[in-house]
């Protein structure tokens, strides 16, 4: 309302001009822009800025029985990095991100293409029913295959019984990390595949006109034409998984209840975290834990950002 | 590090602005059996699952060990153990999904709201800063949010705000994702011309967001709001830590709770088909809110693919 007189100052013929402001109009527009982002950037800064920042400074300090809280320098990260228990931890979900995220983007990306090409029936019921167990809660998700996977009683167990296949052990020592990766691509297979699926609709025609008039067949048309397409697409879900994965806690915290001597209280790094802040009180050193576990989480995705980036810049060379 | 996720935000908002020539070629023509049948023995993993969960809630305690997994056995005890649902414990289940409701939908409102205010004005406006704000909104993304789950408790506890709803909808606001999505979706969906337009017709900014902008953004919105409703809905370890009272606990902590207890047995051998039944239950909402939204938030993902 306010900017009106400034723009037919500015604008002395009846030609609009949108693109050239008085200063006082752009100004007011600045303004406004801020005025938009400031709610966000609020809750933004306290919630999540502060308590980097807060985590960052509690795991710098001790505290002790007697005399308090003391500043310990880096001694708490130092105890994190020969802590047996945290470092088998993150192999565990260093273990999960290199076997699981594969396996998962795959499928994700098969699925996506496969419906893409229309040439299955019923291409929007499939579409549907894998991506239905996203709006499952991971909670209901893990309470459910636990019972799936129970030696006893499973359904999966009677069946393998039945077939003279002996009783599967999914909970034990050896198996519950590839358990609880059938559990978490369960989830979100559907979700990725979703994200890669609204990116290759969103792919220009003349791209498939080229690549018909060369007469190519619809695995080189995915391969060569689909896949570059969608990259940054993709890129997004596997810098997800690298959190997802990284910070699993759900699964482990739900399984430790039925399988309490296989999912140890140190099985992942973020739900080491949680017993160490909420059940040993150790709270400087869980947000050290936390904030380890922050750092290389951020690591691994610019790693995944700059090998993504990497490439892109060695097949410009090529061509 | 800000730099490249820029760039990698843009390219996807530049191939979905590049979507506006549709695509000509018929898709239908080929069909191809053998793909149908390789997809629906997939979906079959995806399904057969929750055939189990709405199997097994019409079983009692016993048939729900004795008898076959995948398929009805023994009386049918759907209308029990809905019964023993929502009057266990003087019907606390009912108050939990209450509150979910209450804490999933307050939290999705607010953190669509910022967020598309957010995103608009990195769309919209060329203001001083902006870039270095919106890459820093990106490399939120990777921020661990569970890794912040325990400074934030601490602040919250010393703010007295522990143990209550805020505990769970304030942190639940943010949403950089959000921003991301709306800032690419208002590139696409509200023209310049629109906004040049209000402006000359004397419109304030405001008046112009609320008026033009958004009355645009439609399958963006319902897209956001669905996806934070599911964060919040879906969301165990913030109210497992910032909730004590079991009257304030969300579906999840609540789910989870019945069933350490039904697990530790405690005399009450019954809990497993309530638990069983619960979770049933739970997932029925969200499961029927993204069907009957999908038109919406499918085109909404696909950044205005119905408006080509």
């Amino acid at each position: 309302m306010s900017s009106s007189p400034a723009l037919t100052v500015e604008r002395p013929s009846a030609v609009p001009q949108p693109t050239r402001h008085t200063s006082t109009a752009k100004r007011k527009q600045n303004l406004a822009a801020y005025l938009f982002v400031l709610p966000f950037f609020v809750v933004f800064i306290t919630m999540l800025v502060v308590p980097l920042v807060y985590s960052g400074y509690l795991s710098l300090f001790e505290s002790k029985l007697i005399g308090g809280e003391t500043f310990a320098g880096l001694a708490n990260y130092v105890r994190a990095l020969t802590d047996p228990a945290f470092l088998a931890g993150l192999g565990r979900v260093a273990l999960f991100f290199v076997v699981q995220v594969p396996i998962m983007l795959a499928l994700a990306l098969f699925f996506a293409l496969a419906l893409d090409s229309f040439r299955a029936r019923g291409s929007k019921a499939i579409r549907l029913l894998i991506y239905m167990p996203y709006a499952v809660p991971a909670v209901v998700a893990t309470l459910m295959w636990g019972y799936l996977y129970g030696p006893d009683f499973g359904p999966i167990a009677q069946m393998a019984r039945a077939l003279g296949l002996g009783t599967p052990e999914f909970l034990s020592a050896e198996n519950i990390l590839g358990s609880m990766m059938n559990i978490v691509s369960w989830e979100f297979i559907g979700y990725n595949m979703i994200i890669m699926y609204a990116a290759l609709r969103s792919i220009p025609s003349e791209l498939y006109e080229a690549a018909e008039i060369d007469g190519a067949g619809q695995f080189r048309l995915a391969w060569s034409v689909k896949i570059p397409a969608i990259r940054p697409a993709i890129l997004l879900t596997v810098i997800f998984s690298v959190i997802g994965s990284f910070q699993l806690f759900n699964e482990p915290s739900l399984l430790s209840v039925i399988a309490p001597n296989v999912v140890i209280n140190s099985f992942t790094p973020n739900f080491y975290a949680y017993n160490l802040a909420f059940v040993n009180q150790e709270l400087n050193y869980a947000a050290s834990i936390a904030f380890l576990l922050g750092i290389v989480i951020a690591i691994v995705s610019y790693v995944v950002q700059l090998s993504e980036q990497r490439r892109e810049r060695r097949e410009r060379g090529l061509s | 590090m800000t730099s490249i996720d820029t760039r990698a935000a843009v390219t996807v908002g530049d191939v979905a602005g590049a979507r506006r020539a549709r695509r000509r070629y018929a898709p239908e023509r080929r069909r191809s059996l053998l793909l149908t049948v390789i997809l629906w023995i997939c979906v079959l993993y995806f399904v057969l699952p929750l055939w189990w969960l709405l199997v097994s809630s019409t079983k009692d305690n016993s048939a729900l060990f004795s008898t076959f997994g995948l398929w009805f056995g023994g009386d049918f005890s759907l209308w029990e153990n809905l019964q023993t649902l929502f009057t266990v414990r003087d019907g606390i289940f009912l108050r939990w999904m209450i509150n979910t409701f209450v804490y999933a939908i307050v939290s999705a409102l607010g953190a669509t709201l910022l967020a598309t205010m957010a995103g608009y004005a990195f769309a919209k406006y060329d203001f001083p800063g902006s870039k270095a704000l919106f890459s820093a909104t990106l490399g939120a993304v990777m921020i661990p949010l569970t890794a912040l789950a325990l400074p934030t408790y601490l602040l919250f506890s010393q703010a007295g705000l522990t143990d209550t709803p805020w505990a769970v909808i304030i942190p639940s606001l943010v949403s950089p994702f959000g921003v991301y999505l709306m800032r690419v979706y208002t590139a696409d969906a509200v023209d310049d011309s629109l906004i040049e337009a209000a402006r000359v017709d004397g419109a304030g900014e405001a008046r112009i967001f609320w008026q033009v902008g958004l009355r645009l953004l439609g399958p963006g919105l319902v897209t956001v709001f669905l996806f934070s409703l599911v964060a919040t809905w879906n969301n165990y370890f913030l109210p497992l830590i910032m909730l004590n009272t079991s009257d304030l606990y969300p579906i999840t902590v609540g789910l989870a709770q019945l069933q350490a207890a039904a697990t530790q047995g405690g005399g009450s051998q019954a809990l497993f088909s309530t638990v069983i039944t619960g979770s049933f239950v739970s997932i029925i909402p969200l499961v029927l809110a993204f069907l009957f939204l999908q038109r919406y938030w499918q085109s909404g993902l696909a950044t205005g693919g119905v408006k080509g």
